[in-house]
């Protein structure tokens, strides 16, 4: 059955987008763009906002959002951090950390998910709430320092190559796949989408949607988690105001990508488009000899081109077409 | 006016008041410094530009939009203002003229794109709070500007008052700037057509579609209103701080959400008021300005503020429901 969407999805737009200023780059920089080093720059940069990206994205498919992402990350690598030097000779200290890490990640999150699906609290509010009580335990405990100097197996994850493929873009890759395989291949992917674009159908047709948003805030939780692992490895510190400029690139990543901001649609595949299609410009800019601000001045304009031509094309298409049942006098 | 008390007596305002007065009645008897005049109008002047922004937002919020991007707004105001008034010079009128004027201006822009392009607006003001502090970097190469004339650094006491002689303190022109935005918001909302129809536009935006206002001219006006404030909160704080930093306000927009919000009003449109608004700064005031006075670190400001927002809304929303759960039983006529 073809689906006549398909040609709207802002993912196609986007792949277009991609491949021209990719050809136009590598046409007018030659090899300053297209080598291997830049490249590689380009793949340890891109897995921590991708991991933060895809936190974001599980709440806004199901129609929330998710603001404390960078808080969770920054607690989650704090833990860690702590564990790490409080167990520092001992080979259980990594292994006993990432437990702790990933307990603090789903923590925060079961805490989202339960003042949202239990309690009631619209999810910016609730998540405002939370990403700033989080940040806040974070300053409290460390007075706002920072804990560094980790073991080198766990910076490994940050900055060690597996044949020429750094470890982080692994990690971040399998975690993509990994929630792709949930949104598309399970019951409670489905009900994400399902409860994204209509709560109430979705509860009276017997779905718990308690259950399934609690879910949605607990998986986003445990990304974070390895968001905070992988900005710990890179940075060899944890602190809790750490990549606080990520939280609102990570919804304009994800709405870039095709995940509608008021939920029930986006893949994975269209989040990582925009992932590589923001880190390119980033590049493109640098190379270019442009500040760094600028990106985000070209990152918030494609985000509001990439809002503007589905509505261009439903002007368009309503101007040309003569509105279906005219002429035939009102109903 | 019984029912106007009970009435008082359920809403979220009150309980907020009460939380005020009993927040300020424990810092008041715990330190001696709280209720002195200097303390509470040092309090006033350093949450001004929140308050004024603040008022912004509660028109947005009740309309039913969201905006996070006057942070940029104000920054890029506030950037324009100083720089013509270092190289033209100006006066106070200017100043302020020249700020609220770029700042509604590029509110009003806002509005138009969030009106035209139908995305949320939370979307589309990340979108252009990305572009405008990117381009106001990008121009500015981030430099401070720090040779304000001295008219203006040092003329931001109104009227003096001595408390005892060796402590005085002043109305200040942020005060007095405060005062006069909280007061003309509240005039907007509660006595004119457009405030009704804010309120009827976020109460039900089909509804007062259909009634025939127009949805464009209110976007325009709410959004450019936001505008037009935060270019004033602009030049209230580059006169405290002395100095104009590019980057001084950007992230301190989620804060002023918060304020908004733990006021009243809500996300989805339809209520709120200035007064909510009010007091919500002035809980967050209290709180924040009492940890330092009781000693504990300010290291847990930020704790302390998240705790607020989470207890407040769910407190809000439980309060709901049981007012819900009254009028259902108040409907079903009582049997046997």
């Amino acid at each position: 059955m073809a689906d006549p969407a398909v040609a709207s999805q802002p993912g196609n737009a986007l792949a277009i987008v991609l491949v021209v200023l990719l050809a136009f780059l590598g046409a007018t920089l030659g090899t300053r763009f297209l080598n291997l080093g830049l490249l590689q720059g380009i793949a340890f940069q891109l897995p921590e906002l991708g991991m933060l990206a895809l936190a974001m994205m599980l709440p806004l498919v199901s129609g929330g959002i998710n603001l404390a992402v960078v808080a969770t990350a920054n607690l989650s690598g704090l833990t860690m951090a702590f564990v790490l030097h409080a167990l520092a000779p001992s080979p259980f200290a990594i292994p006993v950390a990432l437990a702790a890490g990933a307990l603090v990640g789903c923590a925060i999150g079961a805490v989202n998910g339960g003042l949202i699906a239990l309690v009631g609290i619209s999810p910016i509010v609730a998540t405002l709430g939370t990403m700033t009580f989080v940040e806040g335990l974070g300053i409290g405990l460390t007075h706002g320092g920072v804990i560094s100097e980790f073991p080198a197996p766990l910076l490994l994850i940050g900055q060690g190559t597996l044949a020429g493929v750094p470890l982080d873009l692994i990690l971040f890759g399998l975690t993509a796949a990994a929630v792709a395989l949930v949104l598309q291949r399970t019951p409670f992917g489905r009900h994400i989408y399902l409860i994204g674009s209509n709560a109430e159908a979705t509860r009276f047709s017997g779905v718990d949607i308690r259950h399934v948003r609690l879910g949605v805030y607990v998986l986003s939780g445990a990304i974070c988690w390895l968001g905070g692992l992988i900005m710990m490895a890179r940075f060899n510190s944890a602190n809790a105001s750490y990549g606080q400029s990520y939280l609102l690139v990570s919804i304009l990543v994800a709405v870039l990508g095709g995940i509608h901001p008021d939920g029930g649609s986006g893949r994975v595949g269209g989040l990582l488009l925009a992932l590589v299609l923001l880190q390119v410009i980033s590049t493109a800019l640098n190379l270019l000899g442009f500040s760094n601000f600028l990106t985000m001045t070209v990152w918030g304009a494609a985000l509001i081109v990439v809002v503007l031509l589905p509505r261009l094309r439903q002007v368009i298409a309503a101007r040309l077409s003569p509105r279906p049942g005219a002429g035939a006098g009102p109903v | 006016m019984r029912d106007l008390f009970r009435n008082f007596g359920r809403s979220h305002e009150a309980f907020l008041l009460i939380a005020v007065v009993l927040v300020g009645f424990i810092l008041a008897v715990a330190t001696p410094t709280f209720l002195s005049w200097r303390n509470l109008f040092n309090l006033i002047d350093s949450y001004a530009a929140t308050g004024v922004f603040g008022a912004g937002l509660l028109l947005v919020l009740i309309a039913g939009g969201i905006d996070i991007s006057f942070t940029a707004t104000a920054a890029i105001s506030q950037y324009l203002t100083a720089s013509l008034l270092v190289a033209r010079g100006g006066d106070w009128v200017s100043v302020f003229a020249v700020s609220a004027v770029v700042g509604a201006a590029i509110g009003t822009l806002t509005g138009l794109l969030v009106h035209t392009l139908r995305v949320s607006a939370i979307i589309v003001t990340i979108a252009t709070l990305n572009m405008l502090y990117g381009v106001l970097i990008f121009v500015t190469n981030g430099a401070y500007i720090y040779d304000l004339p001295d008219w203006f650094t040092d003329g931001g006491s109104l009227v003096e008052i001595a408390d005892t002689p060796d402590s005085t303190y002043s109305i200040s022109i942020q005060a007095a700037v405060l005062a006069v935005v909280l007061a003309a918001t509240a005039v907007i909302l509660r006595h004119s057509s457009v405030g009704r129809q804010i309120y009827g536009l976020g109460g039900n935006a089909e509804a007062a579609r259909r009634l025939g206002v127009n949805i464009l001219r209110l976007h325009l006006l709410v959004y450019g209103y936001m505008g037009l404030l935060a270019g004033i909160a602009g030049v209230i704080e580059a006169q405290l701080a002395h100095s104009v930093a590019p980057a001084a306000l950007i992230g301190t927009e989620l804060d002023v959400l918060a304020v908004v919000l733990l006021g009243g009003a809500s996300l989805a449109g339809g209520v709120g008021g200035v007064f909510g608004t009010i007091l919500g700064l002035a809980l967050l005031a209290e709180l924040q300005n009492g940890l330092v006075l009781l000693g504990i670190s300010s290291y847990w400001s930020r704790l302390l503020v998240g705790s607020v927002i989470i207890v407040s809304s769910g407190a809000a929303v439980l309060g709901r429901r049981a007012q819900a759960a009254r009028a259902r039983t108040d409907k079903v006529p009582a049997r046997g």
